[in-house]
């Protein structure tokens, strides 16, 4: 068990597409930054579980709780509102209870924030990267409820979770649909078992406007309040890429945070925290952005063909 | 009750579903960037042989199912049931025509067989993987004949019926794969 879990072609081939990135943005005059990866605080998403570890030196005599980063988004938002411009971090990030064919607990993400961009805009880049580094064709590019319309039959901006229940019978998932009634979560199953399997094989897919109850922190459509500017990114079933036209108003943030934390009392998982440094720097104002994080990890697998993510990490969970 | 979270849901893990006990076959964990996780999970019910998709909310647990599997040997059958002895322990155990499953017809006296025992009870019996039997009913068909073109039916002392090649004849002792029910080659006496 002290070997890699990746091989050291498979490692070269890694550093290569790293600096592949690397070049795009500085071709593109996007700033490479670090932000912490231990935080006082941590997202209130109702289905992420951070790590804590504790902080015990100068100054902090009493210890103090520190968070592993879930994503450099909060952190990034700072610098964006601090007028840094557009910016791009290639690090680690950390989930607990996630371990699996596309999933290891500790990961590397690319996330990237282009001012002045909406969703549209960004997308088209996030097409461009991926067809230098996978060598693919233009990207296809489907709303939510279109996607969902034709491999699920149900309009997910017009539906209940009858029907949705309804619809996991009817595809051999009868077992969840007896013990699950939260609509977001029903769709997203039927949506990661019937579309994603259906979509992007070929090209990467884009799947644009999510319901607005999914919109995590992006914003709500201006002519469209059943759905938000939030982006994903499919390819060969893969989820590989989620990217938001970001919201910039501190209150509906806050008022977001403020619901999360009830919907995780509700499932019996502790209120977190909510960051009051992002609060702040909205408040003071975060230019118009789009920002995307993209899975490091999984787009190596796809460029280099393998099933699963331990064949491009040097020591998988296991081996750690 | 033992139980099993999905955390230790892995390939070959017994657990209850539907009062029958099964086995996983296959565990993914299923998990969109935004939303709860699931393990999808590829069963085999081990009394029906059936195998069907189950999907289970990460942290959920189910019962563990009492399923341990044995070498016992064969003794006889009564009738009804076909009895099987634990050579170290000595203990018997009795299966029933279900248990057995259409594996009867492998039973050689004092062969070794994989049991799988459920609370106790035989429910799946896996014979040897090749076991040698004598052809007791054959077409004796032409001397000499070896082309071997698609062979002839053959019924053997246990009354299992094989296709054999045209130039195996009764009496003889042929060797057999349990697992695809086909001939393999004959015995030297």
């Amino acid at each position: 068990m002290w070997q890699p879990n990746a091989s050291i072609t498979a490692l070269r081939q890694r550093a290569a597409i790293v600096k592949t990135i690397r070049c795009f943005f500085e071709n593109r005059a996007v700033l490479e930054v670090e932000t912490p990866n231990l935080s006082q605080a941590t997202v209130t998403d109702q289905h992420l579980a951070s790590f804590a570890t504790e902080f015990v030196g100068p100054g902090f005599a009493q210890g103090q709780t520190l968070y592993l980063q879930t994503s450099p988004e909060y952190a990034m938002k700072r610098l964006l509102a601090q007028g840094s411009g557009c910016i791009y971090q290639i690090g680690k990030a950390f989930r607990n209870e996630e371990s699996g064919r596309f999933h290891n607990p500790e990961f590397t993400l690319l996330e990237w924030y282009r001012v002045g961009f909406d969703h549209f805009k960004l997308m088209d880049e996030v097409d461009e990267l991926l067809q230098l580094v996978l060598e693919t064709r233009k990207a296809d590019r489907y709303s939510y409820q279109s996607a969902f319309m034709t491999h699920v039959g149900i309009d997910p901006l017009d539906t209940n979770v009858e029907a949705l229940q309804q619809a996991l019978v009817e595809h051999g998932m009868g077992d969840i649909a007896q013990i699950e009634s939260c609509e977001d979560t029903l769709m997203q199953l039927l949506f990661s078992q019937l579309v994603e399997p259906n979509i992007g094989q070929q090209v990467p897919c884009f799947i644009y406007h999510f319901p607005a109850s999914q919109a995590a922190l992006a914003k709500i459509h201006g002519q469209d309040n059943r759905v938000a500017e939030r982006f994903e990114v499919y390819f060969k079933g893969i989820e590989l890429a989620n990217g938001f036209h970001e919201l910039t108003d501190a209150q509906e943030q806050l008022a977001r945070f403020e619901r999360d934390n009830v919907k995780r009392l509700a499932d019996s998982k502790a209120a977190n925290s909510i960051d009051r440094h992002l609060i702040d720097a909205l408040n003071h104002g975060m230019p118009d952005c789009a920002g995307v994080a993209l899975g490091i990890d999984r787009l190596i697998m796809l460029a280099l063909a393998v099933d699963s993510i331990d064949q491009v990490l040097s020591f998988a969970i296991e081996r750690a | 009750m033992a139980t099993f979270s999905t955390n230790e849901f892995k390939a070959g893990m017994k657990i209850m579903l539907d009062n029958e006990p099964c086995n996983i076959l296959e565990n993914e964990f299923v998990k969109p960037g935004k939303g709860q996780a699931f393990s999808r999970v590829r069963i085999r019910k081990l009394i029906s042989g059936k195998v069907l998709e189950k999907t289970f909310k990460s942290g959920e647990s189910v019962e563990a199912a009492d399923v341990l599997e044995t070498e016992l040997d064969y003794l006889y059958n009564d009738g009804e049931f076909w009895h099987f002895m634990d050579q170290k322990t000595y203990e018997q155990t009795a299966a029933d025509a279900k248990a057995m499953g259409g594996k009867e017809k492998w039973l050689v006296e004092n062969s070794t067989c994989t049991v799988m025992l459920w609370n106790g009870t035989p429910i799946v019996i896996n014979p040897p993987n090749f076991v040698e039997l004598e052809i007791t009913e054959t077409d004796p068909g032409l001397k000499g004949d070896t082309a071997g073109t698609g062979g002839k039916p053959a019924t053997l002392t246990t009354g299992a019926v094989v296709r054999v090649p045209l130039f195996v004849q009764i009496g003889e002792v042929i060797k057999v794969d349990t697992r695809s029910e086909e001939y393999v080659s004959r015995v030297q006496k």
